[in-house]
């Protein structure tokens, strides 16, 4: 198990200088210059030049992909170009919790939602409700997140003033302020995921209703609600497991775009105005830090088998 | 006062293709103690008799018909699905045909050798354990402490079909239904498995009723035996009886297909030609008439009644003088 673990983990380190690579140089194809914006205004090219010298990318671009791979080794990942030059790992720091809260609540809504709706459409097949929630399901689906995101806002925050509209509150100053901002953003960006969990937890649930052993255990007289939850539903829930990762790629990826509509300065905002500006450290320290976050997450995914399934064991 | 008592018992399935008579009407009786076999090929409607007894036939698509079914003195039919679930696995359990399905992967054996009893008899965790190491030993499992703690897929196909059966011991049923038990056994893992239930359910005095296509299984373990064809009972008799003076074509036809010691070597076996019926479309003559040897165009016109061939014996055909005398001759 634990030589399996390391295997992981080094295989994670190869995954993240492929990464922090391809980001490095895919970047700087990009056309477009992070100092000539900025001096566009004043118009002197000589004072770009300067700045250009100060960060280093004067020099030949093996030799600055030498010096950020030594720097990100090291833990530095070097500072922000646009504005004040502050650490690109403050930038992160401060970013990065809201967009972790974000997509866990929207992990755990999607969760809350899809589970009891998989599993009642499952128990009642080709019932008016299981028809419901297909329905449901499917326009969930097709919904782009940004939209169902301006819905709530008028509804819950224009209409009821429920919610706030907009903003991040920390953890550390209440867990109402801080879940009143994100429920609303969380059920966004979980609703197309926990439409893809409740549609497969039917058809699994269905597929283990019908095995044997669920068979034997109805003929040992057991009560049905101990029957389906402790005899069918975790069987159901294995492949759910393995979409699991493919889902923290789907939210982080929504986060990103419902983060603007919130107006949360999470890192799908530092992203795309790192973007937008040609801010290169600071593109790469994010992207490097969602690309750790997904492939830990992954690992963690694979450890998560070997809990719910004894017949998964590592070697 | 026979411990169950089957009666007339009728059972459709509702398909695609057209209504499936799978049970047509079909009688028969287990004293206490007693093991009944019940014999037919695939798809003779053997096991949908069983279900029907736990009420574990799926409602839809399947629908009781006809009959009733009558244990302890008590129509089965009529309970509710609660009244029901106390039965099941209490006083009457199942051995399934598949060990290798029959039990659920991700829990421990001890976890499922004991819901039963701690449900049904109300015995504590330390109690249903140490009855659950009794009952593996009962069973010939080594070191069942360790063992229960184990997962399914640390059990061979045999030691499973051994934790089903303590499994079905566990409550101390009157009846157990084995639906071919050890049909998807090694051959030599099979003897080993029947022989146990035997001797546990003698020893125990439960009443067995075995599902079988082997009428090996039957003459060397089953007190009764009930042919069924096609939905319906055609022969009933004791084992004895069945071997020696088999009256239907389609008993005789299958003896003639399996191979037996009391026969010259090298014999050949004869197969019965074709194939099972289509229960979508029966028509109202013997369902056995197409592949019957014996068979006159005065079989395509009703079905036949068990009749009378002597002590308990009984066979539904039309044609049951000739056999005999032929076989005589």
């Amino acid at each position: 198990m634990s030589a399996y673990l390391i295997r992981r983990l080094l295989g994670a380190v190869v995954v993240m200088w492929a990464v922090a690579t391809l980001v490095f140089f895919m970047l700087r194809m990009v056309p477009g210059d992070p100092f000539l914006a900025m001096v566009f205004d004043t118009g002197d090219p000589a004072a770009a030049d300067d700045m250009r010298r100060a960060f280093g990318l004067d020099k030949p671009m093996y030799v600055q992909y030498l010096k950020y791979l030594q720097q990100v080794l090291q833990g530095n990942f070097g500072n922000s170009i646009y504005g004040s030059g502050i650490p690109v790992s403050q930038i992160i720091a401060e970013a990065f919790p809201r967009t972790m809260s974000l997509t866990l609540l929207g992990f755990f809504m999607a969760l809350i939602i899809a589970i009891p709706a998989g599993l009642i459409s499952a128990l009642k097949k080709h019932t008016a409700i299981d028809h419901g929630v297909t329905v449901v399901a499917f326009l969930g689906l097709s919904m782009p997140d940004f939209w169902l995101a301006i819905l709530l806002i008028i509804v819950f925050a224009a209409q009821l003033h429920w919610l706030p509209a907009i903003g991040y509150v920390a953890l550390d100053q209440g867990f109402w302020p801080w879940f009143s901002h994100l429920i609303m953003p969380a059920i966004a960006i979980g609703t197309p995921f926990a439409a893809i969990i409740a549609r497969m937890i039917r058809s699994s649930m269905l597929e283990v209703l019908k095995a044997d052993y669920v068979q034997v255990a109805r003929s040992k007289g057991l009560k049905h609600s101990y029957l389906i939850f402790m005899h069918a539903m975790p069987n159901a829930l294995i492949p759910v497991i393995t979409v699991m990762g493919i889902a923290l790629a789907l939210l982080m990826a929504g986060a990103v775009v419902v983060e603007n509509v919130f107006a949360i300065k999470g890192l799908g905002r530092v992203l795309i105005q790192g973007i937008l500006n040609r801010d290169y450290p600071v593109v790469q320290g994010a992207i490097l830090v969602v690309s750790v976050i997904f492939v830990l997450a992954n690992i963690l995914v694979d450890m998560m088998y070997t809990v719910i399934d004894p017949r998964i064991r590592y070697q | 006062m026979a411990l169950l008592e089957v009666k007339g018992l009728g059972l459709e399935f509702s398909s695609p293709g057209g209504t499936v008579q799978a049970v047509n009407k079909i009688s028969y009786d287990v004293e206490p103690g007693e093991i009944v076999a019940v014999v037919g090929e695939s798809g003779s409607g053997k096991t949908a008799a069983a279900l029907s007894i736990l009420g574990l036939v799926p409602q839809p698509p399947g629908k009781i018909v006809a009959g009733e079914i009558s244990f302890d003195g008590q129509n089965l039919l009529d309970l509710s699905e609660d009244e029901m679930r106390r039965i099941r696995g209490r006083r009457i359990a199942m051995v399934f045909q598949e060990p290798m399905t029959s039990l659920n992967p991700l829990l421990t054996i001890g976890r499922q050798l004991t819901e039963a009893m701690r449900l049904h008899l109300g015995l504590g965790k330390a109690a249903a354990n140490d009855r659950a190491v009794e009952l593996m030993n009962m069973v010939g499992i080594s070191d069942p402490q360790r063992r229960l703690g184990q997962y399914p897929h640390h059990f061979s196909g045999g030691m499973r079909q051994r934790v089903m059966i303590a499994m079905v011991l566990s409550c101390e049923p009157e009846l157990i239904i084995a639906d071919e038990p050890t049909t998807a056994l090694d051959v030599t893992i099979q003897a080993q498995i029947l022989s146990l239930m035997q001797d546990l359910t003698e020893k125990l005095g439960v009443a067995m009723v075995i599902i079988t296509h082997n009428l090996g299984v039957v003459a060397r373990y089953a007190d009764r035996v009930n042919v069924m064809y096609a939905g319906r009972i055609v022969e009933h008799g004791t084992a004895v009886e069945l071997y020696r003076n088999p009256a239907h074509p389609y008993t005789i036809g299958l003896l003639n297909s399996v191979p037996r010691l009391d026969r010259p070597r090298g014999s050949p076996l004869e197969p019965i030609p074709g194939n099972p019926p289509d229960l979508t479309a029966l028509g109202r003559g013997c369902a056995f008439m197409p592949r019957c040897r014996f068979a006159t165009p005065a079989c395509g016109e009703a079905t036949p009644d068990l009749q009378d061939v002597g002590g308990s014996h009984v066979a539904a055909c039309w044609e049951l003088e000739k056999i005999r005398s032929g076989k005589a001759a």
